[in-house]
């Protein structure tokens, strides 16, 4: 069975990069999401969002890519955020203590401006 | 030895005196005098068998009975037959009709003759002994036929349907036919009852002693109400009869379907295994095997099976089977299979795959085997407003590749529709299937295309049970240490690692077994209840 692969864009909102997941996020995604990666932080930003609203799976090779891209965000102090999560992801990112590490958000809206995001920027 | 002494003793005759080689005269039936025996620890055996041609009989000494005996017969020349340094037989020769003694040519003669006859003769003993061998064989087959025979005859031609039960059995017999037997008897008041037995001793005889004690046992349990009865009087009359060194051991009980009460009586059989919610464990009751001694008692006992529980009746032949390095099978593992394995007949298809594991490809069955279960129904489980039968929902095979186990959560989602579990229940089991199966696909087949992954979903006493098995035969590789987080964000740990700590998070219960190549995860969920967490 094929996997789709994620098809990960980076976009500025606010002057905040938000890094838009979709599809499956698994081992298929990891070339694109350490791509988007190197984009949202090429010019040092101080958080990143990761907006998970257009993905559907999740597994736990997915996981050990986000604690992957949380890693070198501490390295960097860089603040990651996070929107978009289904109810069961959102337990999930709990249950790892992903939450612990970087901060869920109910909506874009919230991600952003509490990345230090402002609409005049 | 004794073969050549037989060999000799066949071939070798009294020569009559008037007769000499020089008459050539063909020798009439009536001619043919009594062989002359000679026993095998005879000299005269050993000095003909290192003889280098016709031995002068007269001129003979030995302290031999046999040659005493050929002197007072009669004979003057002893010409030993000798095929492949086997002495196979003697031509013995009277005085010639000539009252000459026999010359040089003669004796030369005679060795050439003796040269080209022993081994044709060699030829017509083993033709002679290969036809008597075949015949006992065919005799041993036959009779190993007609042991078949009279076990298959009276065993039941079908099982009784019992609403609210499931009644299956198992009989194999060992080539060399042994003496198992089950039966089901109906008795008054809807009541069944449910023997197994094994003869000692096999083949024919086995087999009439088991025919014997079953219809004495059928006739017994219409008249007798109480186990412990029935066995009395079924021994009073086995005993008399019995032939020496034979025995039979059984296990009689009685079921009342409508309450599960089972009431049985051992004679010195197997104990049976019960299955309930807390696990696996035998029945116990005191008694003799029939037919050994009479005036036996036999301690009768009850139990209650309930909704849910299985029984299995047995035979030495399942606990009694070696696997090649003399292991056997034993009763710790046949209990443990009956605490882990569903009842009813899966339970005798997941025992005979486990026997099949333990004794290796192409061993010979050693004993039969018999094997009766007996399963209350659960019912059904409860599931909002409806009910959803109980037992298996779904079995399929997931091909071991890359993002295959999006095909097993799928299957799965489809096979649990009608359970109709809360979305975050169903996310849950979703998630622990998908890791499951990747681990599966990756540690246990290895990713190769003809070690599919198998998924059976299962429903019963309030779980829905989905078991996962590779071929891979061992525990889950890789992710036996407990992922830290902070670990791993510091570089200590390596990113990956989560698979079985998702899994025992997402269900209620994960049971790991290993046995014979196969390697199951059980994945248990709930129906109700649990922990929900956002629901």
């Amino acid at each position: 069975m094929a996997t789709s692969e994620a098809p990960v864009e980076v976009r500025l909102r606010d002057g905040v990069p938000v890094i838009d997941l979709a599809g499956d996020v698994n081992r298929s995604a990891e070339e694109a999401l350490d791509s988007a990666w190197a984009q949202a932080t090429a010019d040092a930003p101080e958080a990143v969002v990761l907006n998970f609203a257009g993905t559907g799976y999740i597994n736990s090779t997915g996981i050990a890519l986000i604690v992957g891209l949380l890693a070198k965000a501490r390295a960097s102090g860089i603040e990651m955020r996070a929107f978009g999560l289904s109810p069961h992801y959102r337990e999930i990112f709990e249950i790892t203590r992903l939450a612990d590490f970087l901060a869920i958000n109910p909506d874009e809206e919230s991600a952003v401006r509490g990345a230090g995001g402002s609409a005049d920027a | 030895m004794t073969g050549l002494s037989r060999t000799v003793r066949r071939r070798l005759r009294r020569a009559p005196t008037e007769e000499s080689l020089a008459t050539s005269a063909p020798a009439t039936p009536a001619d043919e005098a009594p062989p002359i025996d000679i026993a095998p620890n005879d000299p005269l055996l050993a000095y003909l068998q290192s003889a280098s041609g016709a031995v002068d009989v007269e001129a003979l000494e030995l302290d031999s009975a046999a040659l005493v005996e050929l002197k007072a017969a009669g004979v003057k020349l002893a010409v030993p037959l000798v095929s492949q340094g086997e002495l196979i037989g003697v031509l013995n020769l009277g005085p010639r009709l000539s009252e000459q003694e026999y010359s040089s040519d003669d004796r030369k003669l005679l060795d050439n003759l003796a040269a080209q006859a022993a081994p044709a003769l060699r030829v017509g003993q083993l033709v002679r002994e290969q036809q008597a061998e075949a015949a006992t064989r065919q005799r041993f087959e036959q009779e190993l036929e007609v042991a078949k025979l009279i076990q298959q005859n009276f065993l039941p031609k079908q099982l009784p349907e019992l609403s609210g039960w499931q009644v299956a059995a198992y009989y194999r017999p060992a080539r060399e036919v042994g003496g198992d037997f089950y039966d089901v008897i109906p008795l008054p008041d809807g009541q069944i009852g449910f023997v197994v037995g094994d003869v000692t001793d096999k083949g024919v005889p086995a087999a009439l002693v088991m025919a014997a004690t079953r219809s004495v046992l059928r006739a017994s349990a219409q008249r007798l109400v109480e186990p412990g009865e029935v066995l009395e009087r079924v021994n009073e009359h086995l005993c008399p009869d019995m032939p020496e060194k034979m025995f039979v051991t059984c296990l009689y009980g009685v079921l009342t379907p409508e309450t599960g009460h089972f009431r049985f009586a051992n004679a010195g059989h197997d104990l049976p295994y019960v299955k309930t919610a807390s696990g696996s464990e035998e029945l116990r009751a005191r008694g003799m095997p029939l037919g050994l001694m009479p005036g036996m008692p036999y301690e009768e006992k009850e139990t209650v099976l309930a909704p849910g529980d299985s029984l299995l009746l047995h035979s030495d032949g399942v606990v009694e089977a070696h696997d090649p390095d003399g292991n056997m099978f034993s009763f710790p593992r046949l209990k443990q299979c009956v605490a882990d394995y569903p009842g009813g007949g899966e339970l005798i298809d997941r025992v005979l795959d486990d026997l099949h594991a333990h004794t290796g490809p192409g061993a010979e069955q050693e004993d039969d085997i018999t094997m009766v279960t007996l399963q209350r129904s659960h019912g059904a489980a409860h599931v909002g407003n409806g009910s959803v039968p109980e037992g298996l929902l779904g079995e399929f095979d997931v091909p071991s590749a890359e993002g295959n186990e999006r095909l097993a959560i799928e299957r799965v989602s489809e096979a649990v529709a009608p359970l109709a579990l809360t979305e975050a229940r169903l996310n849950r089991l979703k998630t622990a299937v998908g890791e499951a199966t990747m681990n599966a696909m990756e540690h246990g087949s290895e990713y190769r295309a003809d070690r599919p992954v198998k998924v059976r979903v299962l429903v019963g006493d309030g779980l829905v049970r989905v078991q996962i098995s590779d071929l891979g035969g061992g525990p889950s590789g890789g992710e036996r240490e407990a992922p830290d987080l902070e670990a791993k964000l510091e570089g200590l740990q390596r990113p990956r690692g989560w698979g079985l700590f998702l899994i025992e998070s997402m269900v209620d219960e994960v049971r790991e077994s290993s046995d014979g190549g196969r390697h199951t995860l059980e994945l248990a969920l709930r129906l109700n209840g649990g922990h929900d967490g956002d629901e």
